[in-house]
């Protein structure tokens, strides 16, 4: 088809510019923008009328020329290039190799922006994945096709963990694993410590990284999830892999997002944040699950900072809403040099019900799990006593209640940034706990369980 | 090139074309002889859309589908009706889109993504059926007559009847046999002498109420298996109910057991804006969950209807009133329906959204100024009527609402407030605690609760009104006692308050949590009455005890009252356990007074 190229543009307004008489242009096509001196930059097409076209320059407008701009349009969404040469590769924020290694051949273009998966052909996930951390296994268990995203807030060990889970994951049958690592808005610092550890622990070949880092333009910021996601949707359904896909920080993504907003003069909703929010979140996180007769996967693990550590904040609350749950890091027990600082009571995985248990891990996991947030939810009842009456005024029951807290913090949750827990120690673990209560205090767990578990 | 546009004028005038595009909202022109609301197909691919807004020549669209690809220029056909839907047999134990196509044939035809422009009828038009006539040629039939009966699934009877608007003499009946979705059940002449063909497949547009003859007090609860809704919060048939709550409350769970085990003869469930697992996991387990009351699968009487969060936003909108049109054509049979919408808040954002994209002054929270008007345009299809046929047929709507922040004061929940009279609110706190259904006995009321309640007294127990007030009174003055509680510990409290703490904390465990799966899943009214009345029993005989001086520590000491906390496990027609729990508690009483008095005889 030929290509219509245009010269000259109307307005500059931000990473926008408006075309005029392309009207053959259509919504969501690419543009290439050759500004003077023959750069090509990349755009795409955000909104068009008779007699104008509205588009969004991906590397911005700096330096643009109203009068020499020249304008192309591709008659082509945004795509990226997908072969299984891709494994080991490093990708910028618009699936441009940046290894030093070449172009990809071979394979075939996608487009980037997916089309919503008939919930029909999804099937429910019920795969338990061992990630070897008490806290994730026995409590808010990641299950395969699981969109589980990380809340964490400015400088707390989300970092750490991401890699720890996706170099401890596995599955309890061994398949192919891989691991799809999106960095949006990331610092230099961080991009080097995930490279780093992946390749420590030798999972660099199994890995395919795109990195948009704090100092890209910002408006490539919102397609580099969306290449990520189309990588991981190639490698599962096409290529028959079971796929985690890292993404940190999606709070850089939401502020990416308000800012083209805003310069588009959009109207703005809660915080600035654009009315569509939601749906552009869901668009992304619904790109996770496990479809029916295929033998892959794709499991999202995103990060994000919460602002302020409010989780009533915009960006945390629609992901909340959207996401299969969701894994809370706490400031006071990362104070307390508890390692990984889960928030259990606050964490939540809503997929966990069908994937424990008897058949999948253990027959007491659903009641010890159960027992656990309830018993523990009670320690923070009588530490805020505690902290009105002092410890010594407390009643047996209550000091009791305390010693568990302190245990379950120090015995159950904290372990070793290497250390790989299997699940059946991490219940026998609870159980130990939960020894130390009183028994008309176990209201969660079965009676046969009491008898089985805890011996007098 | 500015203006070159070719208008393929060879099909007729209604023909228009696309000015703008700008999401799914687009503008057209030349769209003078359409009208308000129509459904039309645009472009190339021929995308579902709804004509919205109209200016002269121009008229604003709202389309069902991703515009992505559309261009300048792209032409406009005009279907000649308002959104509306196929109604008849085979709507039962499928699964729809938010305009009504059914995604199991989309999967057929496309595989496992949705791409945007395939059309696919509601109802396949060859699916065959056994009908039995009812009505006889020569017979007068008017809107509400029963025509025939179609066996739609082992649980439903589906009874055709004669759509409004059609009046006069049946000039010819399908025989009994086969039928196509596709064929006629009756020609109907009317008084000018017209013939009308009544078909099997009947259409009606969605954003219109059906008719019904006149409306019934709901006074008959709507049981529901849980039991602090049958117990605490009752829901009325016909009735409307919000279940507002943060992010992992427990809102689709509670939505979940509602559709299971509502009794309810129809459930439609919509999943508006919400995750696409949940649908997947009720497809998954509706058809091997059995009705608790005719050991059928759960799917026979569910329809579904999905809008996904990822799937188109317009079609959001649409899907509520495409939910709500299935359930009223079910109630027009005389059947109970239950209408679930999980999320209503998402259905709210899609209207902000697209009122975003239309450039309307927004009211609250970037709302649009219509939202309460919508709202209550749709929880007011809720009731209890009387049929056009004569018989007595009900919508019940249970509405989760997605407060952002779990922050009940936003406008969705508020407006919501207004237009419901059944409010369960569900809460962080306990939902963090694991305490579910995480239902607030604190924020949550019901206005059906005395309306409702001779029902009970007559169906279940005569003392099901009394013991749910003296239930509610333990759990308010149990609120009291956990303040000081809060502030001073629980020792220095007398003896009677630390009873009544003891007892609410019973309550709390053994009667107001419900476990989602397993046994316990289902309760009936009877079980959850005893397991409350084994636990007021307690409070009662503890009370004497503590008044002739027994310690509360005996008093709440020993197997018989862990037990308590543990009657949940039991098998709702295990009246012999129940029986059991009551005499070793007795005996406990018994042991506990007995031991006391020969102390305090012995010390004097």
């Amino acid at each position: 088809m030929p290509q219509s190229e245009y010269i000259g543009i109307g307005q500059i307004n931000g990473p926008f510019i408006l075309v005029e008489g392309a009207t053959d242009a259509f919504y969501e096509e690419l543009v290439d923008v050759r500004i003077p001196g023959g750069k090509i930059r990349r755009g795409r097409v955000v909104s068009l009328s008779e007699k104008a076209t509205l588009v969004q320059v991906f590397a911005g407008t700096d330096s643009l020329i109203p009068s020499t701009t020249r304008v192309r349009f591709l008659g082509k969404t945004l795509e990226v290039q997908l072969s299984p040469a891709i494994m080991g590769r490093t990708f910028n924020g618009l699936g441009e190799p940046t290894d030093g290694c070449g172009p990809v051949f071979g394979g075939k273009r996608v487009d980037a922006n997916g089309m919503p998966l008939n919930p029909m052909a999804r099937q429910y996930p019920k795969d338990f994945i061992h990630t070897g951390i008490s806290a994730i296994d026995t409590l808010t268990t990641l299950i395969r096709g699981q969109k589980l995203p990380i809340f964490s807030g400015n400088g707390l060990p989300h970092n750490q963990l991401a890699v720890q889970i996706a170099t401890q994951a596995r599955l309890m049958s061994s398949e192919d694993f891989a691991v799809v690592f999106a960095g949006i808005g990331i610092k230099h610092d961080d991009a080097e410590f995930f490279t780093r550890e992946f390749s420590e622990k030798g999972r660099s070949n199994n890995i395919v990284t795109f990195l948009n880092l704090a100092d890209d333009p910002v408006i490539e910021r919102i397609a580099t999830p969306r290449m990520a996601l189309t990588a991981a949707e190639y490698m599962a359904y096409e290529l028959g892999m079971h796929v985690l896909v890292i993404i940190t920080d999606m709070t850089s993504y939401c502020e990416a997002l308000r800012e083209l907003g805003v310069a588009a003069g959009e109207v703005p909703s809660r915080k600035g944040y654009p009315a569509y929010l939601y749906s552009d979140l869901a668009s992304l996180y619904e790109r996770a699950g496990v479809v029916r007769g295929i033998n892959g996967s794709v499991t999202q693990i995103p990060i994000l900072s919460m602002p302020n550590d409010d989780i009533t904040h915009p960006i945390p609350d629609l992901t909340g809403f959207i996401t299969e749950g969701q894994i809370v890091l706490s400031r006071d027990l990362d104070a307390k040099g508890i390692y990984p600082p889960i928030d259990v009571l606050t964490s939540l995985s809503r997929l966990m019900k069908d994937g424990i248990g008897k058949g999948f891990t253990r027959d007491d996991h659903p009641g010890v799990a159960s027992q656990l947030f309830a018993s523990y939810s009670r320690v923070q009842d009588v530490r805020s006593l505690a902290g009105v009456v002092g410890e010594d005024e407390l009643s047996k029951t209550d000091k009791q209640s305390l010693t568990f807290g302190e245990f379950f913090e120090t015995r159950f949750l904290r372990q070793g940034k290497d250390e790989d827990r299997e699940i059946g120690l991490s219940l026998d673990t609870a159980w130990s706990l939960l020894g130390a209560l009183p028994k008309g205090d176990l209201t969660r767990v079965s009676l046969d369980e009491i008898r089985e578990h805890i011996k007098e | 090139m500015k203006g070159a546009y070719t208008v393929d004028e060879t099909t007729g005038a209604r023909r228009g074309r696309v000015a703008m595009v700008n999401g799914p909202v687009i503008t057209a022109v030349g769209m003078s002889s359409f009208a308000m609301r129509e459904m039309v197909h645009v472009g190339e691919r021929r995308l579902l859309g709804e004509i919205i807004r109209m200016n002269g020549e121009e008229a604003t669209i709202q389309v069902y589908e991703d515009t992505q690809g559309m261009r300048v220029g792209e032409s406009i056909d005009g279907s000649g009706e308002s959104l509306s839907i196929a109604l008849g047999p085979g709507l039962l134990g499928g699964f729809f889109d938010g305009i009504g196509r059914p995604l199991a044939a989309l999967l057929d035809k496309e595989g496992m993504y949705i791409s945007p422009g395939i059309e696919v009828p509601t109802i396949d038009p060859d699916k065959a059926w056994e009908i039995k006539p009812v009505a006889k040629a020569g017979d007068m039939a008017s809107s509400g007559t029963l025509l025939g009966t179609v066996q739609e699934t082992g649980l439903v009877l589906h009874r055709v009847i004669c759509p409004p608007d059609v009046e006069g003499e049946i000039i010819w009946i399908v025989p009994e046999g086969r039928i196509t979705s596709g064929g006629t059940v009756a020609q109907v002449k009317s008084a000018t002498g017209r013939t009308v063909d009544v078909p099997l497949t009947q259409r009606w547009p969605v954003r219109t109420p059906r008719p019904y003859m006149d409306r019934l007090l709901p006074n008959e609860p709507l049981v529901t298996g849980q039991r602090v809704i049958d117990g605490l919060f009752p829901l009325a048939k016909g009735g409307a109910a919000a279940i507002p709550g943060g992010f992992g409350t427990g809102k689709t769970v509670t939505q979940h057991q509602l559709a299971k085990w509502s009794e309810a003869k129809i459930v439609v469930y919509i999943g508006c804006g919400e995750r696409g697992n949940e649908m997947t996991d009720v497809l998954e387990q509706f058809p091997v969950l059995e009705d608790p009351r005719s050991g059928r699968a759960l799917m026979e009487r569910t329809i579904l209807v999905a809008n996904t969060s990822n799937m188109p936003v317009a079609a959001r909108e649409a899907s509520i009133y495409t939910g709500i049109t299935i359930a009223e054509y079910f109630r027009d049979m005389g059947y109970d329906v239950a209408l679930m919408a999980d999320s209503t808040s998402r259905w709210a954002e899609a209207l902000r959204e697209i009122s975003g994209r239309l450039e309307e002054i927004p009211a609250e929270e970037g709302f649009p100024a219509y939202l309460p008007s919508r709202l209550a345009e749709f929880y007011e299809r809720a009731g209890r009527v009387v049929t056009l046929s004569g018989e007595s047929g009900s919508v019940s709507i249970i509405g989760a609402v997605s407060p952002p922040g779990g922050d009940f004061t936003e406008p969705v929940t508020r407006h919501t407030k207004r237009f419901i009279r059944c409010f369960w609110g569900l809460d962080k706190n306990l939902a963090n605690a694991r305490h579910f259904p995480a239902i607030s006995w604190l924020d949550s009321y019901s206005e059906y609760a005395q309306e409702v309640e001779e029902w009970f007294q007559s169906n279940v127990e005569p003392r099901w009104g009394e013991l749910r007030e003296k239930s509610r009174a333990v759990l308010m003055e149990d609120e009291k006692i956990q303040q000081v509680i809060r502030l001073v510990g629980e020792d220095v409290l007398p003896d009677d308050q630390r009873l009544l703490a003891y007892t609410a904390f019973l309550v709390k465990n053994g009667y107001l949590q419900q476990a989602a799966f397993g046994s316990d899943s289902y309760s009936p009214p009877l079980k959850g009455f005893a397991i409350l009345d084994l636990i007021m029993y307690f409070y009662d005989k503890g009370l004497e005890l503590v008044r002739q001086g027994v310690p509360i520590s005996l008093i709440r000491e020993g197997d018989a009252v862990e037990d308590l906390t543990h009657l949940r496990e039991l098998q709702a027609d295990d009246h012999a356990a129940f029986e059991n729990a009551r005499a070793k508690l007795d005996a406990h009483f018994t042991r506990v007074g007995t031991e006391r008095t020969r102390e305090q005889g012995g010390e004097r």
